[in-house]
């Protein structure tokens, strides 16, 4: 401690031998770990204030309803802010997606993987490029998916990432079929 | 040591602090000396220090979920008590931490007037302090109009008004603070604005404060003028410390009105959403601004009745002037010790009377207690000094035991 050169520090003048200093010391470190501590309790709120609010989460999830979605057709809907590509998928389009072989694959993982048994015809993902967050658009690309005109990805049928720098296919959501024709994201 | 040498050292430190002092900065404040006899009074700037923490840091986190338009403010706050995480503790921390702040400053500033701190040397450092005290009353003042409801509307539009007394350009004035033609959505994006700003004012107004206060050092109960050696002491460990002892007393306090009465000091009808149709029907500032709103209408006059309130603190600065006493502390002036005390009670019996409806008996009472104000400073505060006979001052602060 710098006042130690102080005449009126007692510690220079008593005789303060080992046994006291180590004391001292214990107390000091004592009390600066249990302000730290506390610091550290008292910092939580306002860094936790910052997560998202009851409000924010009350709202994070969705009902779909999917009647009026002709085949072929994709639909952009809004789930945390994010856009969600729900598409109808026609036949041809599900026979394409399926044929396709897993060695042609960046991301390999097969179309049944993608749709939810028994409703392959509704695809349903997240829409956003997953290179660098752009929102790809839908019926465009060299194979019949998605293209992304940030800096080019393409993605297929079923929203499989086939070239490109994305790195994977297109997220899927986590959905429930509540009935034959809608569903609840989230 | 000459430029050569300088250049020479190897130290990163040295090479650093040639450049840039901020390790000479550091020393000062290890090597910094105070009087060995300060009281626990003395601990109040360092908890109004702590207090301006507190605010801005809880500030900054508010501000980043609030939202400073007329049709969402209320909504926001009312979002920031349930939805928010920790919300509800964060925003109490901050409306209660106002209040905190005010007593500390407060209990600062009475310490001052007992124990002649604004005497010389330290007039500007006095001064300074004032200026502080101003900036933050404006501070808070705009940060009650924040959360938008009745007390906060109305509030903003009395105070605003004030300005309305300034004859010819009264009007315009007024017009140019509001942004339009009442206080509205305008006036609501500018104080949130000035809000955030004035904070950060005051934070350089206290860095100015401490030079000023570590030019001659602190007062001392004893007033008498201290020569650095056995009456004086490192300000660490020993002060760090016992202000320790006062953050702690301080938070104890501060943290019993957050969880137990976060309400007390506030005023229910600002749960209301500001509606510009209606007036409460008994509209009044937050507490800490209650002996001026007394001093304001206990004058029938609009103009008087500002002009009086603004001298009521314009006073204080000529305060070191006004008391001509060679004797600082109070403790040595028997009869200043008496005015100070009454002054205090004066102050209270004004803040009591401003919080009451304007009508009698309040109404004579806050008129007496205003004259007592201005009696105590222009005739008082003088003729004391003139006539009071101090008793004999310590050479040392040793000498006053033996005494």
């Amino acid at each position: 401690m710098s006042q130690n050169s102080n005449k009126n520090d007692p510690e220079n003048n008593s005789e303060c031998n080992l046994d006291c200093s180590t004391r001292r010391d214990f107390m000091v470190l004592a009390a600066s770990s249990m302000a730290a501590v506390g610091g550290a309790c008292a910092m939580w709120p306002l860094v936790d204030s910052l997560n998202p609010a009851e409000d924010t989460l009350a709202m994070s999830s969705i009902e779909v309803d999917l009647s009026h979605i002709s085949p072929g057709q994709t639909i952009t809907v809004k789930w945390r802010g994010k856009p969600i590509f729900i598409r109808h998928r026609t036949e041809a389009e599900i026979k394409e997606a399926e044929a396709v072989s897993m060695s042609d694959l960046k991301d390999p993982e097969e179309d049944s993987k993608r749709v939810q048994a028994g409703h392959a015809q509704w695809l349903v993902m997240v829409g956003i490029c997953t290179h660098l967050g752009c929102v790809p658009i839908s019926g465009q690309g060299d194979y019949d998916g998605f293209f992304c005109p940030c800096h080019g990805s393409h993605y297929d049928g079923s929203g499989r990432i086939r070239r490109g720098p994305a790195p994977k296919n297109l997220e899927v959501p986590q959905y429930t079929f509540i009935s034959d024709t809608k569903i609840r994201i989230g | 040591m000459n430029n050569k040498e300088l250049h020479k050292t190897s130290g990163i430190i040295e090479w650093i602090d040639y450049r840039l002092p901020i390790f000479t900065f550091f020393k000062h404040f290890a090597e910094y000396q105070a009087p060995k006899n300060l009281s626990y009074l003395w601990s109040m700037g360092s908890i109004a220090g702590i207090a301006l923490v507190v605010q801005i840091i809880t500030g900054i986190v508010l501000a980043m979920h609030y939202t400073p338009h007329v049709d969402h403010a209320f909504n926001s706050v009312e979002r920031i008590m349930r939805d928010v995480n920790y919300g509800w503790l964060i925003r109490y921390i901050h409306s209660v931490g106002a209040s905190m702040f005010f007593v500390a400053v407060y209990i600062h500033i009475f310490r001052g007037l007992y124990y002649g701190s604004y005497k010389t040397p330290r007039e500007l450092l006095w001064q300074i302090g004032i200026v502080i005290f101003l900036v933050m009353m404006a501070t808070a003042f705009m940060g009650y109009v924040l959360p938008w409801g009745q007390m906060s509307y109305w509030g903003a539009t009395v105070i605003t008004n004030l300005f309305s007394a300034i004859p010819m350009i009264g009007k315009s004035i007024v017009t140019w603070l509001w942004g339009g033609f009442s206080v509205d959505n305008p006036t609501l994006n500018r104080f949130f604005s000035l809000h955030y700003l004035l904070p950060f004012v005051i934070v350089g107004l206290v860095l100015l404060h401490l030079v000023a206060l570590h030019v001659h050092g602190s007062n001392n109960p004893k007033g008498i003028d201290i020569k650095p050696g056995k009456d004086m002491i490192p300000f660490h460990p020993y002060y760090t410390i016992k202000d320790f002892v006062g953050f702690g007393v301080y938070f104890f306090i501060f943290a019993f009105f957050i969880f137990y009465e976060p309400n007390y000091l506030g005023h229910p009808d600002n749960y209301i959403p500001a509606n510009p149709m209606v007036t409460p029907a008994h509209i009044v500032p937050e507490w800490y601004f209650l002996p001026f709103y007394a001093i304001l209408r206990a004058v029938p006059s609009k103009l008087g009745g500002v002009i009086l309130m603004l001298s009521s603190i314009i006073i204080l600065f000529f305060l070191p002037w006004l008391d001509r006493s060679p004797v600082r502390s109070s403790s040595y002036r028997p009869w200043n010790k008496f005015a100070v005390w009454f002054f205090i009670i004066d102050c209270i019996i004004l803040g009591y009377v401003g919080g009451k409806p304007p009508e009698e008996p309040y109404l004579t009472v806050s008129r007496i207690a205003t004259a007592y104000y201005f009696f105590h400073f222009f005739i008082l505060v003088p003729c004391i000094a003139k006539y009071e006979k101090p008793l004999p001052l310590p050479k040392n602060l040793d000498e006053v035991k033996i005494c």
